[in-house]
C-alpha cells in the first residue's frame, strides 16, 4: 500500500469529519447551554438542505441558498426554542429530549407530505464542479470548498466565544447561569441566540451536505447517529471535543474503509465504547454537575 | 401506511356487501350463488418505509393496477379481487409477521412482494410453511436453488444470474480491469458472484473488490482505493439510495472519466432523484423501461393503462414487476376457475403471457420467470425527449432458457 493512498484516505477522513463537525457542534452548543439533548437536530440537518434547495431553485443560484437557509432555519429554531422548549426548562431532562424526538417526526413527516419521499437532485454549483490534483490523487472541488466553509465557521465561531461580550456571557452562561441572573443578564434571551445559532449550524451543514447525497427526508437520521457518536466521544457540551472527535471520527471511518471498508461504518461505534471505557465524559468532557 | 389504512376499511365494507349480496341471492336466486363468492385476496408485503420506499411505492400502484384492470372485466369467476398491502419495512422478520397474518388472519388466497433479497427468502419460508402461492417480484438466485425450492413459489423478477450475464455481456471485454464497490448484504453478494462468472467467461479481470456497508450516505472514503485500481469499469452492486449516493459520489471523484460505470440494475427511481448529469453514460440492466412501447404492444398498452390510472405518471421497472407478478397470477387464477392451490398452481406452470415487456413463461424446474433482459443507458440531458425520457435501450437478451442457469446445475433431478 503507497503512501499517497494512505495520504489521499487521510485526507478523505478529514473532508468527511468536517460535515460531522457542523452537525455535532450545534448539538453540542444546545447540550453544553441548555441541557438539552436535540433529538431532532437531524431532522433539521434535512430541513436546511430542503431550504437551501428550495431558496437554490428560487434564486437560481447555490450561493443564497447557502447564505439564506441557515439563517432561516436558525430563526425558526429560536421559534422552537421559545415557544415549545423553553416552558419545559424547569421539568426534567428527559422532557425536552421527548419533545425533540417526537418533533424530529413531524419535521420529517411534513417534508414527506410537501416534497414526497422519493428524493430530490441536487446538483454541484457548476463553480465548484470537477476534481482538483492534491499532488497525492485527486479530490472533488466542492469536497475542499466544505472543508474551508467548515474551517471559517470555526475561526469566526472561536473568535465570537473568545474576543466578544456576548461570547463572555456564554461561556460564563455555560458554567453558571444562575449567577449569571444575578448579574442581571437576561440569560433566557442568551438561550434564544444560542439555540438559534446551533441550529443554524446543522441547517449550514445540511445545505453543504446537499450536492454531495441525494437530498430525501431520512437524510438526517443517519446523520443525527453519527452526530451523536461525536458528541460523545468529545464529551458531552464541549465544543473542543466537537472538534477533535469529528476528525477523529471521519478518519477512523476513512482508514477502516480502506482496510476494512465493510466495518466502516460499525467502527465510530467501536470508537465510542473504547472512549467511554477510558473517559467516561468523553475526551474533553467534564463529569455532569450536579 | 395509508395503504393499510386504505384497504382494511374497504375490505370490510366490500365483504360485508358482498356478504349482503350473497345472502340476498340466495333467497332469490340460488343458481348465481356461487359466481358471487367470497373475494380473491392477494397479499402484498412491501418496504412501503425505508431505503427503497419509492420502488415500492411503485410495485403497489403497479399491482393495484392488475388487480383493477381484472375486476373492470369482471373478477375472476364471478370473484372480485382485492389486494391487501402491508409494510414489511424492509425487515425479514417484520415481513415474516405480515406475511404470517396476510395467510392466518386475512385467508390470503396467494401472496406477491417483497422487494430484498433477504426479505424475499424470509417470506418464501413463511409461505413454503403454509402452502401458499407465492410470486416473488425482486431479484434472488438462491430462491431458484433446490435448497430454497417451493413448489408453491414463482419467481417473476429477473435473477442475478441473467441480469449480470446479461450486462456483463454489452460491458465487459477481454482483459478488461474490473473493480467492484458492493453493498454487504445478499444482494450484492449475489450480484458479485454472478459478474464474476460472466467475467471469467468473457476473459475480463477483476483488479479488486470493496464491499461497503449497507446503507451508507458517504462513499468518499472509498473512491481513493478505487481510483488506485486503475480499473476499466467500476461495476457498483448495490440497490435503491445506495446506487444513487454511490454513483454520485463516484462521478464527483471522477471516476467516470477514467472507467466506465456499470450497475447490475440500473434504477429508474434513483436515476430520478439524482438527475441526468451523475447519471449519464451509466449503463446497467432492467426487467422494463416505459420506453419499449415503440416496439412492444403490450408495453404501449401497460403505459397506458398505468399513466391513466396515475395522473400521467409513466411506470418504472420495479413497479412493472409489481404489475406482472400480480397480473400474472390472476390469469393463472383465471385459467383455474379460482384459487385451489394445485390447479392454480399447474395453471402457472403452463402460462404463456404478454402483458408488460413481450412473452414469458415460468419454467418448470424452478418456477423461474423466463423473459427478455434490458441493458439500459442513462441518456445525457440534451438528449432526453421529455421528463421521463431517461434510457437508451442498448441491448435486449432475448427471452430464452439458455441465459439460465440450468436445471441440474440448480440441484434439480433431470
Amino acid at each position: 500500500m503507497d503512501a499517497e493512498l494512505i495520504a489521499m484516505q487521510l485526507f478523505s477522513g478529514v473532508a468527511l469529519g468536517a460535515i460531522l463537525i457542523m452537525v455535532a457542534l450545534g448539538l453540542s452548543i444546545i447540550f453544553g447551554m441548555l441541557g438539552v439533548v436535540n433529538f431532532a437536530h437531524g431532522a433539521l440537518f434535512m430541513i436546511g438542505a430542503y431550504a437551501g434547495l428550495w431558496v437554490a431553485s428560487l434564486t437560481g443560484s447555490f450561493w443564497w441558498g447557502l447564505l439564506i437557509a441557515p439563517i432561516t432555519i436558525g430563526a425558526f429554531g429560536m421559534l422552537i426554542e421559545r415557544f415549545l422548549i423553553r416552558p419545559l426548562y424547569k421539568r426534567s431532562i428527559d422532557d425536552p429530549l421527548l419533545l425533540t424526538f417526537g418533533l424530529g417526526y413531524v419535521l420529517v413527516e411534513a417534508v414527506r407530505i410537501v416534497f414526497g419521499s422519493d428524493g430530490i437532485p441536487f446538483q454541484t454549483p457548476p463553480e465548484l464542479a470537477g476534481v482538483a490534483d492534491l499532488g497525492i490523487g485527486f479530490f472533488p472541488i466542492y469536497r475542499l470548498f466544505v472543508v474551508a466553509v467548515v474551517a471559517v465557521i470555526l475561526v469566526l465561531l472561536w473568535l465570537g466565544l473568545e474576543k466578544t461580550k456576548f461570547g463572555l456571557i456564554v461561556r460564563a452562561g455555560a458554567k453558571d447561569p444562575q449567577i449569571m441572573r444575578v448579574l442581571g443578564v437576561d440569560i433566557s434571551k442568551v438561550w434564544l441566540l444560542v439555540f438559534g445559532l446551533g441550529i443554524g449550524l446543522t441547517a449550514l451543514g445540511g445545505v453543504l451536505a446537499a450536492p454531495m447525497r441525494n437530498v430525501n427526508p431520512e437524510m438526517g437520521s443517519l446523520v443525527l447517529a453519527e452526530a451523536f457518536v461525536v458528541t460523545v466521544i468529545g464529551g458531552m457540551g464541549s465544543l473542543v471535543g466537537a472538534v477533535v472527535a469529528g476528525l477523529l471520527v471521519g478518519v477512523a471511518i476513512s482508514m477502516t474503509a480502506l482496510f476494512a471498508p465493510e466495518m466502516a461504518t460499525i467502527v465510530m461505534f467501536a470508537l465510542m465504547a473504547l472512549v467511554l471505557l477510558v473517559r467516561p465524559h468523553g475526551l474533553f468532557g467534564k463529569p455532569v454537575r450536579g | 401506511m395509508t395503504d393499510k389504512s386504505k384497504s382494511l376499511p374497504s375490505l370490510t365494507r366490500r365483504a360485508t356487501l358482498a356478504g349482503l349480496a350473497a345472502g340476498g341471492a340466495t333467497l332469490a336466486m340460488p343458481g348465481i350463488l356461487r359466481a358471487q363468492g367470497e373475494s380473491i385476496r392477494i397479499g402484498f408485503p412491501t418496504p412501503l418505509t425505508g431505503p427503497f420506499a419509492a420502488e415500492a411505492k411503485d410495485q403497489v400502484k403497479s399491482a393495484e393496477l392488475a388487480v383493477k384492470l381484472i375486476n373492470d372485466k369482471g373478477g375472476i369467476a364471478g370473484r372480485k379481487v382485492e389486494l391487501l398491502v402491508r409494510d414489511d419495512k424492509l425487515n425479514a422478520g417484520e415481513a415474516a409477521t405480515r406475511t404470517l397474518e396476510l395467510i392466518e388472519k386475512d385467508k390470503v388466497h396467494a401472496i406477491v412482494g417483497a422487494l430484498s433479497s433477504a426479505v424475499q427468502l424470509a417470506v418464501n419460508e413463511v409461505t413454503r410453511a403454509g402452502g401458499v402461492i407465492y410470486v416473488s417480484i425482486s431479484q434472488s438466485d438462491t430462491i431458484n436453488e433446490i435448497k430454497d425450492f417451493s413448489r408453491f413459489t414463482f419467481h417473476e423478477a429477473l435473477n442475478p444470474h441473467m441480469t449480470t450475464a446479461a450486462v456483463a455481456k454489452h460491458t465487459f471485454k477481454k482483459d478488461s480491469k474490473v473493480a467492484y464497490l458492493v453493498a454487504d448484504y445478499a444482494y450484492g453478494h449475489e450480484m458479485l458472484r454472478g459478474f464474476k462468472r460472466a467475467q471469467q467467461a468473457i476473459g475480463a479481470t477483476s483488479v479488486g473488490e470493496i464491499l461497503h456497508p449497507f446503507g451508507a450516505a458517504d462513499y468518499s472514503t472509498f473512491m481513493p482505493r478505487l481510483r488506485s485500481m486503475r480499473p476499466d469499469i467500476l461495476c457498483i452492486c448495490n440497490f435503491g439510495r445506495d446506487q444513487a449516493n454511490s454513483v454520485k459520489q463516484a462521478v464527483d471523484f471522477g471516476m467516470n472519466r477514467q472507467s466506465k460505470i456499470v450497475v447490475p440494475v440500473l434504477l429508474h427511481n434513483q436515476r430520478l432523484a439524482i438527475g441526468p448529469e451523475a447519471f449519464e453514460g451509466v449503463i446497467g440492466g432492467a426487467n422494463y423501461y416505459w420506453g419499449l412501447e415503440d416496439t412492444i404492444p403490450a408495453a404501449k398498452s401497460f403505459n397506458d393503462a398505468f399513466k391513466a390510472a396515475n395522473g400521467g405518471a409513466y411506470p418504472t421497472d420495479y413497479g412493472a414487476y409489481g404489475f406482472s407478478g400480480v397480473y400474472s397470477l390472476l390469469l393463472a387464477m383465471e385459467k383455474a376457475g379460482g384459487t385451489d392451490t394445485d390447479k392454480v398452481i399447474a395453471a402457472l406452470e403452463e402460462l404463456k403471457y404478454d402483458i408488460a415487456k413481450g412473452s414469458q413463461h415460468y419454467r418448470k424446474c424452478d418456477h423461474q420467470s423466463v423473459q427478455s433482459v434490458l441493458v439500459l443507458e442513462s441518456k445525457k440531458k440534451a438528449e432526453m425527449k421529455n421528463e421521463a425520457d431517461l434510457f437508451k435501450v442498448l441491448a435486449t437478451e432475448p427471452a430464452s432458457e439458455t441465459i439460465l442457469r440450468s436445471c441440474a446445475e440448480l440441484g434439480f433431478p433431470a
